[in-house]
């Protein structure tokens, strides 16, 4: 103890920082990881997520098909572009999950 | 439920009127009145658990202080200290999908999360809320999250495009997940329970084994209980997430 006084003093002091003040939030990023983590709740909310995005696609696409009368154009480029948000969704939601 | 042979797991779902003849004519539905239902229990829970107001709280107004204390922090931890603003909207949020998951859990009752109708209009409520939060914010600059930095001008066409989509695809995936994951869970409840049904049938040996489907809705009530209380998180925390982008300067 008396040989580094200083840095035993430093560690015991970020232990007690830690136990009144930081613990706290490290638990409660601990506790979404896990419920991000847990592995079907990952998968369904990755599904949904493409899905959504595809959904959204399409009916933009449809809805445009309608309105200019263009048969089926814009609904491949939409459903298309669709699937690539959604892509680019799931892609963000691991890349969340990988950055903390 | 599930009635003699044929069986249907999806009629659980079916709206019909209430409350005899005025429901009929209000085309009121068990789902309204579940939601109802569950706004005055969320309301009750909170007038009757902080009407003492004791310094040392008994048990009701413990619970009712552990769960302002667990959204507050949740929207001032997520959000930053604009989170507070935002803080009885979450509340809101979260406990009218809480009890509207756990009231669908008791029997004879109806779910209203299982209908994609109503957590649509909950997940719009939340975008429309975020797209108004941003736009007086941020100003125009919130039309400028949708190219991405850095990347190539040529590659905007393409990429303006799918940035819109995905970000107009966050009330699909929102109100999906809610949607699917109730009706999943009650699809599961009743055809388990329609096995209990079948093989009640065969006489004695069915009645044997009509114990595996019952354990199996034992372990599954349990399972719901977590995926109520977990989609009531997740989508309060992702409204928080959403917000967090809407304020962010």
């Amino acid at each position: 103890m008396s040989k580094n006084g200083d840095d035993s003093f430093d560690a015991r002091l970020k232990a007690a920082e830690r136990r009144s003040g930081l613990e706290k939030k490290e638990d409660s990023a601990e506790k979404e990881d896990a419920i991000e983590q847990s592995l079907p709740g990952l998968a369904l909310r990755a599904g949904a997520e493409m899905l959504s995005a595809l959904i959204v696609g399409v009916a933009i696409g449809w809805e445009l098909d309608h309105w200019l009368k263009t048969r089926a154009v814009f609904l491949v480029i939409f459903a298309l572009m669709g699937g690539g948000a959604g892509v680019l969704n799931v892609w963000r939601l691991v890349k969340s999950i990988d950055g903390k | 439920m599930a009635g003699g042979s044929s069986i249907n797991v999806l009629e659980q779902f079916e709206l019909h009127p209430v409350l005899g003849g005025l429901g009929e004519a209000l085309r009121f539905s068990q789902s309204p009145l579940y939601m109802i239902v569950a706004v005055c229990l969320v309301l009750a829970f909170l007038y009757f658990g902080m009407r003492p107001a004791a310094v040392v709280p008994g048990r009701l107004q413990a619970a009712a202080e552990v769960c302002y204390e667990f959204i507050h922090n949740m929207a001032v931890d997520t959000i930053g200290p604009e989170g507070t603003a935002f803080f009885p909207f979450i509340f809101t949020l979260f406990f009218f999908i809480l009890a509207g998951n756990y009231i669908g859990l008791l029997p004879f009752s109806f779910t209203f999360t299982s209908h994609i109708a109503v957590t649509f209009a909950l997940a719009m409520m939340v975008f429309v809320l975020t797209v108004i939060v941003s736009l007086k914010v941020q100003g125009l600059r919130f039309f400028a999250h949708f190219m991405p930095e850095g990347a190539s001008p040529f590659l905007a066409p393409l990429l303006i495009p799918i940035e819109i989509l995905s970000f107009l695809s966050r009330p699909v995936s929102l109100s999906i997940r809610l949607f699917a994951n109730m009706v999943a869970g009650h699809v599961m409840f009743d055809i388990f329970a329609s096995f209990v049904i079948m093989l009640a049938g065969f006489g004695v040996v069915g009645d044997v084994f009509a114990v595996g489907p019952i354990a199996i809705n034992v372990a599954l009530m349990a399972l719901e209980l977590l995926v109520g209380v977990l989609q009531a998180y997740v989508f309060a925390i992702l409204t928080c997430i959403y917000l967090r982008e809407a304020v962010a300067h």
